[in-house]
């Protein structure tokens, strides 16, 4: 992150920062920890993709900074999320309702879902609109036109008198993205944005993310499970496992350079086109259970690489570079020294 | 939606005429025709007349059958076997007014109630007014409105003599009726809103509106109520079917001069025409109003309105 | 904790680290851990599940001491259900008659039980007739599909239209009131809601893979239904039956009050708070309180175990 500023100097402003965050739900079952400790920045314009497998904790970090969790079940038990210089995790409901929407937006992941089915696309476009200004029902219906032809909408007025179910997924996502961006936000947290989407119309939501972050210098986090996402539109890239970041660095140094024997076993199982003979090896196990977690490296049951240490003991951090590190035990360099020397 | 409506309508004439025939065969299937046994004391030649030229005794069944769905379709549901002076038409003349006064007003209370304790136990899920609410609820549906009535009778107008005992004169004597009659569709109601509430609260557009930064109210308002209570239009033929049928009793009880109370004396009479015509009459009325509630529904949902225009 | 290990907790970044935490980690021993927690069956989870469920538990207590009184009551009184005692009548409870005595001298409390006889029986009748019918029904309609499934459906939507109670007061008329002929009345259409829960349950199960594999093995449809389809199914179907019950007994009560109940010396509660209706002006509540009772509180027991039995067997909720 040290690096970032020093490339950008003092034109990129840090608008996010989220400091050792921890969150917790209370189930029948007993107390899952969800997210344990999670740490990072974010910048003007920027796009953070976080990347991990199905309840490693993405979307409960991507709801926590939209005070998003579903209450009283669920609570951010520790850490700090400071939203420009506002403490997100102290706000009320009230000085959050004026933040959602207006500063941060949020996609989700099914179209065919986050759409009401009884209200028409003008009046969900338009009603974030109404309530955070004071603005004239013409001045508004002009605006939700600019909106869908941003997003890349044809006949935007026809669109507003009709219902979610007349419309593509495709095209649905393109309304659920125009309404998040209505208010002009400067953070945009798109979780699973193209998940259930096709193949093609992922592409084609994915230029438009790119579109739309040159056009209005939005910062993204874009939560994904799928590295192929990734590939096209991130910055930075931080990966999470069982509700920690394990690894986290710039997109080239996670693509080209992974560390974490994690990080290195999800690029492993993409597919690739230009690499004929690499097999596809998927990761044997699953997860830890987040009831009890374990107290050394989470990873440890399913790493090929795992030794008896990152089993007694989470990892210390290793920074191979200013803007890339890793949480694992196989780069420290004791660990380094001592098998060397035996 | 006009196909939709089409559809709906002729569904309607199946079913209208399914009950009409099927109450024509189970009367004509009582031994000894419920008509010519008319030979006791409450008889005489007027009565025996009226009857056969009504129902055209002397003719085969399938002439028989023709009259009958002729007289059904100009409602003309014949003489009353046990009072001589009064045709079916009269009594229901006479009673339904009053009978339909108590339904409705009954069914409104119900729905307003019914939702308005509904949405309270789902936005305070788990709360004591949850709590306290789905015990209404759960006790609503399981006293029986005849017990219900007894005891009100009993408390509220013969111990605490609050309220007057019977008949249907002004409106403190409606607001016996009304309870006992609209508490178990209220439950009903309560306990579907909530849960359909609930159920919506959970959605991924309940949650949109919530990043959008919306008032709480606007959310609840705009966003969920219009989708949970779609459930609650589906259901209302049914809890409608169950407050005519519970009039029945409510009128029993209460001694009120309704439709209700003829056809359960008709019953115990064995005053077959009473019991025919109203049953064919209220069992048109119900199916009616079923229809327009399905139609209704049409109206709400925005998705079958265009799925049946797409839809061939 | 080993000294060495302390070290390490205490100055992680620069202790030195135990030599034997270099090893690789012995991966059956942490198989073992895996396995801490113990998998219950479907059916014991729903169990511990309905079992915390306070309410839906003393429904289910309350229940299984009227199946024994309704058994064994009438036995514990010296009087019979039908047996008039004139000079007696409308005595309050004591100790000679614990719930009172009716209009004609005859025991409420021989009486209740005998109530409670037919309350449950026809209420178990109802909800078992519902049930053969409507999994028969549902299923072939279900799992048939297409034109099949298309006539049936019709047929359903013609018979929910029409009012219930309406044609079961017609056909008592014509038939005569007796058990018998209410049972049969109460289940003419009362099978139309379970056979469209069971459609649904179906509709949605044929679609897993499970049942195409059973079906590329040439598994012949009723084993496919009886094998795959029902176990899969039942939990909706518990539940409907939970609720059925406590319908029928209401519908009985309601035609007994109408005058098309089980006729006398026999007793239904329906009957009983029926004669008992007068009473009330003079005075004699109890003539009306136990059969009122235990009609409402059979149905609210019924209803709670029904509620907590859909919580239970919800598998959405099973973690």
């Amino acid at each position: 992150m040290l690096l970032i500023q020093s490339l950008g100097g003092d034109r990129l402003k840090k608008i996010l920062e989220v400091q050792n965050l921890h969150v917790s739900f209370s189930t029948y079952g007993g107390e899952v920890k969800a997210v344990r400790g999670v740490t990072f920045d974010l910048f003007e314009g920027e796009t953070l993709a976080i990347v991990g497998e199905s309840g490693c904790g993405k979307s409960v970090t991507a709801n926590s900074i939209m005070q998003l969790i579903p209450k009283p079940a669920g609570k951010i038990s520790e850490g700090n999320i400071i939203f420009k210089d506002i403490d997100i995790t102290n706000a009320n409901e009230k000085q959050m309702r004026n933040i959602r929407g207006v500063d941060i937006s949020m996609i989700f992941q099914d179209p065919m879902t986050a759409l009401n089915p009884t209200l028409s696309i003008g009046h969900q476009l338009m009603e974030g609109l109404k309530q955070h200004q004071n603005i004239s029902n013409k001045k508004a219906k002009e605006k939700a036109i600019e909106m869908l032809n941003l997003v890349g909408i044809p006949n935007p007025e026809e669109r507003l008198e009709q219902y979610p179910h007349q419309l593509s997924g495709g095209m649905r996502q393109r309304i659920v993205i125009a309404i998040a961006l209505i208010c002009e936000p400067d953070l945009l947290i798109a979780d699973e944005p193209t998940t259930a989407l096709d193949v093609t119309i992922q592409a084609q939501i994915l230029e438009l993310f790119g579109k739309i972050q040159k056009e209005t210098n939005v910062a993204i986090i874009l939560i994904t499970h799928d590295f192929g996402v990734v590939a096209n539109i991130a910055d930075r890239i931080a990966v999470m496992y069982a509700g920690k970041i394990i690894e986290s660095g710039m997109k080239e140094e996670i693509f080209y350079h992974p560390k974490h024997p994690y990080t290195l076993g999800l690029l492993h199982s993409i597919p690739r086109l230009d690499q004929k003979d690499d097999e596809l090896i998927p990761i044997d196990g699953t997860p830890p259970d987040l009831f009890s977690p374990p107290v050394g490296c989470p990873f440890t049951a399913r790493c090929p690489h795992a030794i008896v240490a990152c089993e007694k003991m989470y990892p210390l951090r290793h920074e191979s570079s200013l803007s890339h590190y890793v949480d694992c035990w196989l780069y420290d360099e004791r660990v380094k020294n001592m098998k060397q020397t035996n | 939606m006009i196909k939709y409506i089409i559809k709906r309508f002729l569904m309607m004439l199946l079913t209208l005429w399914i009950i009409t025939t099927l109450t024509f065969i189970l009367m004509m299937s009582i031994p000894g025709s419920p008509f010519n046994d008319v030979s006791d004391k409450t008889s005489n030649e007027a009565v025996q007349a009226n009857l056969e030229s009504h129902f055209n005794l002397d003719k085969p069944m399938i002439v028989q059958y023709y009259y009958y769905l002729e007289s059904i379709v100009t409602l003309d549901f014949g003489p009353s076997i046990k009072k001589p002076n009064d045709t079916v038409n009269d009594l229901l003349g006479r009673g339904f007014p009053i009978s339909f006064e108590l339904g409705i007003i009954s069914i409104i209370v119900a729905i307003i109630s019914g939702i308005i304790l509904g949405v309270f136990a789902a936005l305070k899920h788990n709360g004591i007014i949850d709590y306290l609410a789905m015990s209404i609820a759960v006790l609503g549906i399981s006293i029986p409105n005849f017990v219900l009535a007894t005891f009100l009778i009993q408390q509220l107008a013969v111990n605490l003599e609050l309220l007057p005992v019977a008949t249907w004169k002004s409106p403190s004597h409606m607001i016996l009726p009304t309870i006992a009659l609209a508490t178990g569709p209220m439950a009903i109601i309560a306990r579907l809103t909530r849960s359909s509430m609930l159920e919506v609260l959970t959605q991924d557009y309940i949650k949109m509106a919530r990043a959008k930064g919306l008032a709480p109210y606007k959310i609840i308002i705009k966003h969920a109520l219009k989708n949970a209570l779609m459930p609650v239009v589906t259901i209302l033929g049914t809890l409608l079917a169950g407050i005519l049928t519970g009039t029945f009793v409510i009128e029993k009880i209460f001694a009120i001069p309704g439709m209700g109370q003829y056809f359960v004396e008709s019953i115990s009479q064995r005053d077959y025409p009473v019991i025919m015509g109203t049953t064919v009459f209220y069992s048109a009325f119900l199916i009616i109003m079923l229809f327009l509630v399905d139609i209704a529904y049409g109206v709400l949902d925005p998705r079958i309105k265009l799925h049946k225009e797409k839809g061939d | 904790m080993d000294q060495q290990t302390k070290k390490m907790a205490q100055d992680p970044t620069s202790a030195e680290i135990p030599s034997d935490w270099l090893k690789p980690i012995n991966r059956d021993q942490l198989k073992q851990e895996d396995v801490v927690r113990p998998s219950l069956s479907y059916w014991q989870d729903a169990w511990q599940r309905l079992k915390k469920n306070k309410l839906a538990m003393s429904g289910l207590i309350f229940l299984i001491i009227l199946a024994i009184m309704a058994i064994f009551g009438p036995y514990m009184s010296p009087y019979t259900v039908g047996e008039q005692n004139l000079p007696n009548q409308n005595q309050a409870p004591s100790w000679s008659h614990w719930f009172g005595t009716d209009g004609l001298g005859r025991d409420v409390f021989t009486r209740t039980w005998y109530g409670a006889r037919i309350s449950l029986f026809v209420g178990l009748m109802a909800a078992l007739i519902d049930f053969f019918v409507g999994v028969i029904y549902g299923g072939i309609s279900g799992y048939k599909g297409g034109r099949t499934d298309n006539i049936l459906m019709r047929i359903i939507e013609i018979l929910y239209g029409l009012p219930y109670l309406l044609v079961v007061i017609l056909l008592l008329v014509v038939l005569g009131p007796s058990l018998l002929t209410i049972i049969l009345a109460l289940t003419v259409t009362g099978w139309v809601g379970m056979a469209r829960i069971v459609r649904g349950q179906v509709l949605q199960l044929k679609n897993y893979e499970f049942v195409h594999a059973s079906q590329s093995f040439g598994a012949k449809t009723s084993r496919i239904i009886k094998r795959n389809l029902l176990p899969n199914t039942m939990g909706p179907i518990i539940v409907q039956m939970t609720l059925t019950v406590p319908s029928a007994i209401f519908a009985e009560a309601f035609l007994s009050f109408l005058g098309l109940g089980v006729s006398s010396p026999y007793a239904s509660w329906g009957v009983m708070a029926n004669d008992a209706l007068t009473a009330i002006l003079s005075g004699h509540w109890w003539r009306l309180f136990f059969p009122a009772f235990f009609i409402s509180a059979t149905m609210f027991a019924f209803n709670v175990l029904g509620d907590g039995l859909q919580d239970a067997l919800d598998p959405k909720l099973r973690r």
